[in-house]
């Protein structure tokens, strides 16, 4: 009998199963992050001893130390960790019902809908309207992207290959449509937005976290509820409906959690690549296909290799403080490629 | 497939309607646009040019360099296109597509940034070497495994390509953020602004592969019977795929180098070619040719109107008309196309 931890609510539905495997492995990703978040917020220009950064956290640094960690990197490193999370929950969210392991919202075009949103709201609406609607439109941006496609794919409901395919003429529309924009926009603010694109956490504050909390708090455990729905979507649409999921109806509704996730990450971090796509994999070679243990480890090592390339992306070449997503992506792109290679004969 | 101009003398005076298509089309171009000239100064500015008239500096130093730099490029990417979609039997290839386009830009712009090279007969090598690479990367990724080169993985190689080769590019601009204002207008794919000089330099290249596609378009309807039938008829396969892609990286490598990345031409064109000229290749190639000069243009001239008194890059309006058709054969399914 293999060791498991039970949890189970009133209804069965929200009943889980917790090999002990995946409880160690998120416990030491926790602790992993925790360790990360500290040794980055003490390096920078000015480089604070691990212990006065737990110090000043707690409250009894001095007074410099704590302008900088709090002020400046703490409010950063947090919003790294929680862009990575979320964008890595989408992505295992949307890998898990559409059953393709390429299939990653910035692939599809649900990342450029929302920053399409963004930098309309950016050159359009800045400094009119308050920074904390940005959230809010690049999910609207997100979800109206997410419906087209959608509705574009449907034909009798909706197969996997079609939705990634129309996903991908969708983006290139989307990636020009958000071009026009910055050359039609004054100069600085086009470089500006064209940094945000690329995908940045540079200079964010308190309030952009407090903005992105509730998002990610909210939608990542609502995700694990519908946990073993993900596990029969994943067996295939006529096993699954077989054994009566209402498919389509199911997955509408988890796209749309990977839709809020991933629309409230790119409203503060941009447009960084790739996380949605690599997280997942890495989890699954450590701990299985289970959505149950999926989930909550994709987004501990999304976090992890957002605040990874963070810290490199602003130590590595100072003084310039280069975008998080260039790094993602020279990451991201090439292993998309070795997926590619690697499911060479799996069959369209 | 349709075949709405059946026999040779149809096809022809199809032919001939476009080229006078074409020519009107490339009439609007220099005429139409913020300052409206009329027919006498562009006459006059071939016969009697007066450096002194407005207009005909408008004409001479931006309007005809336009005009005909989008005649040539409509026709290359066109042409590129249906030569992609006949060696990859894949409706939605398109250099824009399959990463080719992206590939040329990268390459460019860590020309112009990193090398600070200027001089347009050293970018359109430069941007021709990163076409081919694209396109050798795009074919060789879609085409490992089992069941070969299948429709879908050569779009997902494609996607996976653009959006590598995209990534450094803007890695690179972001650490220039003065190369960022040069090179923005470019990368979204437009022909303004344009000098004849950047034309005259790829102008030989570009005509000579026409030429040679035109040559290639009898080994190209037999390998759109199949690879296998190709063979067995005693074609060196390889050999024609081989031949075919370094014209489209020519093709593509030059158009890039002059106008950035204009997608979706190259999709769309060639279906319209096939739709009147049937499946031999021998005619879809000067159709598409004709066809795709005359779709830029129009796209270029709209360009100019939609926002006005500014300008959209004519690779937006590409864009517009393409992914309507690209979302119509993605939902017809792939195989079947």
């Amino acid at each position: 009998m293999k060791p498991l931890f039970q949890l189970r609510s009133g209804k069965p539905r929200a009943a889980m199963q917790l090999h002990t495997k995946i409880l160690t492995v998120t416990a030491a990703l926790t602790l992993l992050n925790l360790a990360l978040i500290i040794i980055s917020t003490g390096l920078g220009d000015m480089n604070i001893a691990p212990v006065d950064v737990v110090k000043t956290i707690l409250g009894k640094g001095t007074e410099d130390h704590s302008i900088v960690i709090h002020t400046l990197r703490l409010p950063r490193i947090i919003a790294a960790f929680l862009v990575g999370a979320s964008l890595a929950a989408a992505g295992a969210i949307l890998q898990g019902i559409i059953r393709n392991p390429l299939a990653s919202p910035d692939i599809i075009g649900i990342t450029s809908g929302a920053s399409v949103a963004a930098v309309a709201f950016l050159t359009y609406f800045s400094g009119a309207v308050s920074i904390k609607w940005l959230p809010v439109a690049a999910m609207a941006g997100a979800g109206v992207t997410s419906v087209i496609i959608y509705s574009m794919a449907w034909k009798k409901g909706v197969t996997p290959i079609r939705l990634v395919l129309i996903g991908i003429g969708i983006n290139f529309l989307l990636v020009s449509l958000t071009k026009v924009m910055l050359v039609l926009s004054p100069i600085i603010s086009a470089s500006e937005a064209y940094i945000w694109l690329t995908g940045t956490v540079y200079g964010t504050s308190w309030e952009m976290v407090r903005a992105m909390l509730p998002w990610t708090v909210i939608f990542i455990p609502l995700a694990m509820v519908f946990a073993r729905i993900v596990n029969v979507l994943q067996l295939g649409d006529e096993i699954a409906a077989g054994l009566g999921s209402a498919v389509q109806r199911q997955r509408f509704l988890l796209m749309w959690i990977s839709v809020a996730l991933a629309g409230s990450a790119v409203a503060v971090g941009g447009g960084i690549a790739f996380i949605g796509l690599i997280a997942p994999h890495m989890t699954r070679r450590i701990v299985g296909p289970s959505f149950e243990g999926v989930l909550p480890v994709s987004a501990l090592i999304g976090g992890l290799i957002v605040v990874a390339a963070d810290l490199i992306a602003r130590t590595a070449f100072m003084p310039y403080d280069i975008p998080v997503g260039v790094f993602t992506a020279g990451v991201g792109a090439p292993f998309f490629i070795y997926l590619l290679y690697r499911n060479r004969n799996a069959r369209s | 497939m349709g075949n709405v101009l059946p026999g040779a003398v149809a096809k022809s005076l199809g032919i001939v309607i476009g080229a006078i298509l074409l020519i009107s089309c490339i009439y609007a171009s220099i005429v139409l646009g913020a300052t409206k000239v009329g027919f006498s100064d562009v006459v006059q500015s071939f016969t009697h040019y007066d450096q002194s008239s407005n207009n005909q500096i408008i004409i001479k130093t931006s309007r005809i360099p336009r005009a005909f730099i989008a005649a040539a490029i409509g026709a290359s990417l066109a042409i590129a296109g249906a030569l992609i979609q006949a060696i990859t039997r894949n409706p939605l290839a398109d250099p824009n597509v399959l990463g080719i386009n992206y590939g040329a830009s990268f390459f460019i712009v860590f020309a112009i940034t990193v090398l600070s090279v200027t001089s347009t007969t050293s970018l359109m090598w430069i941007s021709f070497t990163g076409a081919v690479v694209g396109a050798a990367a795009a074919y060789l990724l879609g085409s490992v495994g089992r069941d070969g080169l299948t429709p879908l993985k050569i779009i997902l190689a494609g996607a996976a390509l653009s959006a590598l080769f995209s990534s450094f590019t803007q890695g690179m601009l972001v650490l220039d953020e003065q190369g960022l204002s040069d090179v923005l207008f470019w990368l979204t794919g437009s022909v303004a602004g344009r000098t004849m000089e950047m034309l005259s330099a790829v102008w030989p290249f570009m005509a000579a592969s026409w030429v040679a596609a035109l040559l290639l378009a009898r080994h190209i309807n037999v390998l759109t019977m199949g690879e296998d039938a190709a063979k067995g008829l005693g074609q060196r396969t390889l050999a024609v795929k081989i031949a075919a892609g370094i014209i489209v990286g020519i093709l593509a490598g030059c158009s890039v180098a002059i106008a950035g990345p204009i997608g979706f031409i190259g999709m769309v064109i060639p279906y319209m070619a096939r739709f009147f000229a049937g499946t031999d290749y021998r005619w879809i190639i000067p159709y598409s040719a004709i066809l795709g000069a005359v779709l830029l243009l129009l796209s270029d001239i709209a360009a100019r109107y939609v926002v006005r008194p500014e300008e959209l890059p004519v690779g937006a309006i590409t864009a517009i008309v393409g992914i309507p058709f690209f979302i119509y054969v993605a939902r017809r399914g792939l195989e079947r196309a």
